[in-house]
């Protein structure tokens, strides 16, 4: 792999980011990461359904009074919108035109800021409330879950933003292919979390 | 390796271990300490047979007594055996497909020094206040009650170390899906590579759980949680279940490549094929499949319910069918082989019926009714003795005498290693055979002492005299380890004389890069194929002498680490309301995500081996590259 060799849009290949014996390892490990990520998140899930609306006996909370279905749903649209914009840059990523990938990567990322913004938002509403980590086991269960989540929004916009800035005078090569590619797949990753956050902890919790 | 790198001075080779990214010198990092806190988790387990060898003994208190079992528990899983397994994976499983490397070198770093890091941290409890004391399994309603901050060395040591096991567990997965040679299909895999290759699919699937099972303890006792405080709403089962939804495939992580280490060992020292292979193979992944679904045999008596507990003793009863088939396909390799009982093959003779003893009794619990009598008795304790260390302990001695001439490329010696099979596995049945009986006498696990009345002290005498025998054993071992550096006599590349598969192709130990050309894979036991057709390199090349691509070493993984081992202190003391805790804990974060960005921002794209180097290598010169 020569990182310093030009392409064109005709002579980058179909998927860079197998292109080369690094970047299949990458694909195949991150595969199995996010196999992991997925029982991490099965476990915080089950761990919130056995918790929900437990906690000291007289406890004021519970999820049917405490969460309102129209800032979620903002959120969810937004979260879902940034995913599309990710396939967008990635579609770019693959006909070799950085400069359109870069265009979408900050939507996805401006995106992704919004949610996160609102998600404090949120978190920051509930404990205004009284409904703080400490309260319960139920708070303590849906902040852990809920806020797992938020840490890998974060986390996934902080290597949006360094892969971007890092890659911005150099454009794409064989190297820094795969690493957008992942990028956008853990993006993907943390929607798919959110879908199952919104009808687990939010659609099911206002049902009662 | 060669000449010249044992000339490089001391600092030198100290900064070439804490740097490397080679397999095979991480296979060493990892063997040394695992092999370290082996002798730790030994001591351990000796303090507990001094205290236990006569009624009323007052040798260690109650507190201490607490303390030392739960050490000896976690350190011999997750600090002992697990690395030294880890070890033998790194140093031969590249080597038995036909690799340079594995698929990430760097993280392949960063597993060990995760691993190396947690276990220090875990260790430094005896002497920052206590180690803890809840038992290895660490059940919530103890633990939430225990003094102290023993128990925060346990979840966060548990943690960083668990990361790292889950990073070695991927990358060797990756490097079995995408790195074997041309012709190695996966039906051609040794089997020490296949058990190797579903342990890491367990490790993948089984850590994330206990993460989150310790995590929650963290958050519990450090940073007021409730998760498994009941008055507050919680739930201690939650706990209970996350840590066996973990703790049951940990035991196949355990024994799966123990089972890979002696498939070989028959096979190479009855000099026949592996009988079954197919069956082998398809036993091994049912046993990884079935490992997911028998957590629950740990809780018969925690009152799940009779549906609950008829169908986790359903499902552990079926899991001893395809250990079975094992059994048999061992013996059957063995019958009418051409025996010789070399070292290894006397370890892995001796384990099958000792881990066939093991394994019937854990029968003998899965029947649900009968383990409300046998549950927490000595009969426990016995029974998992016999699995992991009739299992999983005389695999890692069987294969440090296997392996060790293909890492240090020296022979340890045959006599020694008799006599260390005969004090341990004679100490061994000894100790644990009997133990079997204290339990259905109604001994408890876990007690620091009993009366002269309850009629269990010469079992139990005899049960601490044989761990005088085990110790000798070990000891033995060491001196072995010893002599065998000292006298430092250089072997070939096929010391036993029968190797089958591909690592016994190369020299001992091999050149860094392993394969100056990538081999061609005919079929299974490559070697054995090449031999017997007279072939005297030992292997065909699928690819002609050129240009060798390698990873470039770094410190990254090493400073990642010890962020995460600041970062945990920080966190440990937070509790205590310490003023400099949170600016530990923000500090050790702030080292491990800079380092993580470097590495993600630097350009690392390795270096070439030209074929003139490749040449002047083969000719006897520096074969350690740098």
């Amino acid at each position: 792999m020569d990182i310093n060799q030009k392409y064109t849009p005709q002579s980058w290949p179909d998927h860079p980011e197998t292109a080369t014996l690094e970047g299949k390892n990458k694909f195949v490990g991150f595969w199995l990461l996010l196999a992991a990520e997925t029982v991490t998140f099965a476990s915080l899930f089950a761990t919130y359904l056995a918790l929900k609306d437990k906690g000291p006996s007289g406890m004021e909370f519970s999820a049917a009074g405490l969460f309102e279905l129209p800032l979620v749903f903002a959120m969810t649209m937004i979260l879902l919108t940034s995913s599309l914009t990710s396939v967008y840059a990635m579609h770019h990523m693959k006909n070799y035109n950085f400069k359109a990938m870069q265009a979408w990567l900050a939507i996805t990322v401006l995106l992704g800021l919004t949610f996160l913004g609102l998600e404090i938002y949120e978190f920051n509403h509930y404990v205004h409330i009284g409904f703080g980590y400490t309260n319960s086991a139920f708070s303590s269960a849906f902040f852990t879950l809920v806020g797992t989540h938020g840490a890998h929004v974060l986390f996934g916009l902080s290597w949006f933003i360094a892969l971007m800035l890092r890659n911005a005078k150099r454009g794409l090569n064989m190297y820094n292919a795969p690493k957008f590619y992942l990028a956008s797949l853990y993006w993907h990753f943390i929607d798919v979390v959110w879908v199952f956050i919104f009808t687990v902890v939010y659609l099911m919790g206002v049902i009662g | 390796m060669s000449s010249i790198a044992q000339k490089k001075g001391f600092g030198a080779t100290i900064w070439d271990f804490m740097t490397t990214v080679d397999h095979k010198k991480i296979a060493i990092l990892y063997l040394m300490s695992g092999g370290f806190f082996f002798l730790v988790g030994g001591i351990e387990a000796m303090l507990i047979r001094i205290q236990l060898v006569k009624a009323g003994n007052d040798f260690l208190s109650a507190g201490t007594f607490n303390e030392v079992i739960t050490m000896h528990g976690t350190t011999m899983i997750f600090l002992a055996s697990m690395p030294i397994l880890l070890a033998f994976m790194n140093a031969v499983m590249p080597l038995q497909i036909g690799a340079r490397d594995v698929a990430f070198p760097f993280l392949n770093s960063l597993g060990f020094w995760l691993f190396f890091f947690g276990g220090i941290f875990l260790n430094l409890s005896w002497f920052m206040g206590g180690a803890p004391d809840a038992g290895w399994t660490n059940y919530a309603s103890l633990a939430l009650a225990s003094e102290g901050h023993g128990i925060d060395f346990y979840t966060l040591g548990l943690t960083i170390s668990g990361f790292g096991t889950l990073i070695a567990g991927i990358n060797f997965l990756v490097t079995i899906i995408n790195m074997r040679a041309p012709g190695m299909t996966y039906m051609r895999m040794p089997l020490f590579t296949w058990t190797t290759f579903v342990a890491s699919a367990l490790i993948l699937l089984a850590f994330p759980p206990l993460t989150v099972g310790l995590f929650f303890m963290v958050f519990d006792r450090l940073f007021g949680a409730s998760f498994f405080a009941v008055e507050m709403g919680g739930n201690t089962i939650i706990w209970e279940h996350l840590f066996w939804i973990f703790g049951h495939p940990e035991v196949y992580i355990l024994i799966l490549p123990a089972f890979g280490i002696f498939s070989e060992i028959f096979a190479i020292f009855s000099r026949k094929r592996l009988f079954g292979y197919t069956a082998l193979v398809f036993a091994t992944i049912l046993i990884g499949f079935y490992g997911f679904m028998v957590w629950a045999h740990h809780m018969f008596t925690v009152g799940l319910g009779p549906t609950a507990n008829a169908v986790f003793a359903l499902a552990t009863m079926i899991i001893a069918v395809p250990t079975g088939i094992k059994i048999f396909n061992w013996l059957l390799t063995i019958w009418g082989g051409n025996i010789s009982f070399s070292v290894p093959m006397i370890y892995a003779v001796a384990f099958i019926p000792t881990f066939v003893a093991g394994g019937v009794t854990g029968v003998m619990q899965a029947i649900a009714p009968l383990d409300y009598q046998l549950h927490d008795s000595y009969f426990i304790v016995a029974h998992f003795h016999y699995v992991i260390v009739g299992g999983v302990v005389l695999a890692i001695l069987a294969g440090t005498h296997l392996y060790w001439p293909k890492m240090f490329g020296t022979m340890l010696s045959e006599k020694l290693g008799k006599w260390t099979f005969w004090f341990f596995f004679l100490g061994f049945h000894l100790t644990f055979f009997i133990q079997h009986f204290l339990g259905l006498m109604g001994m408890p696990r876990r007690v620091y002492t009993f009366g002269a009345d309850q009629g269990w002290d010469l079992f139990n005498a005899i049960s601490s005299s044989g761990a005088i025998l085990m110790a000798t054993g070990v000891i033995i071992l060491l001196v072995n380890v010893v002599m065998t550096i000292v006298k430092n006599e250089r072997i070939g590349n096929d010391p036993w004389g029968d190797g089958r598969t591909l690592e016994w192709a190369i020299p001992s130990p091999p050149p860094f890069y392993n394969f100056a050309q990538t081999p061609l894979v005919r079929g299974l036991d490559t070697y054995w194929i090449e031999k017997m057709d007279g072939n005297k390199k030992g292997m065909i090349f699928a690819e002609p002498l050129g240009d060798i691509h390698m990873p470039n070493g770094s410190i990254i993984p090493f400073v990642i680490s010890l962020g995460m081992f600041i970062a945990s202190f920080g966190a440990l003391y937070f509790m205590d309301g310490k003023p400099w805790a949170l600016a530990v804990l923000i500090g050790g974060l702030t080292l491990m995500f800079a380092s993580m960005l470097v590495r993600s921002l630097k350009d690392d794209l390795g270096f070439h081996i030209t074929k003139a180097e490749l040449l002047e290598d083969a000719k006897g010169g520096n074969t350690d590259g740098h």
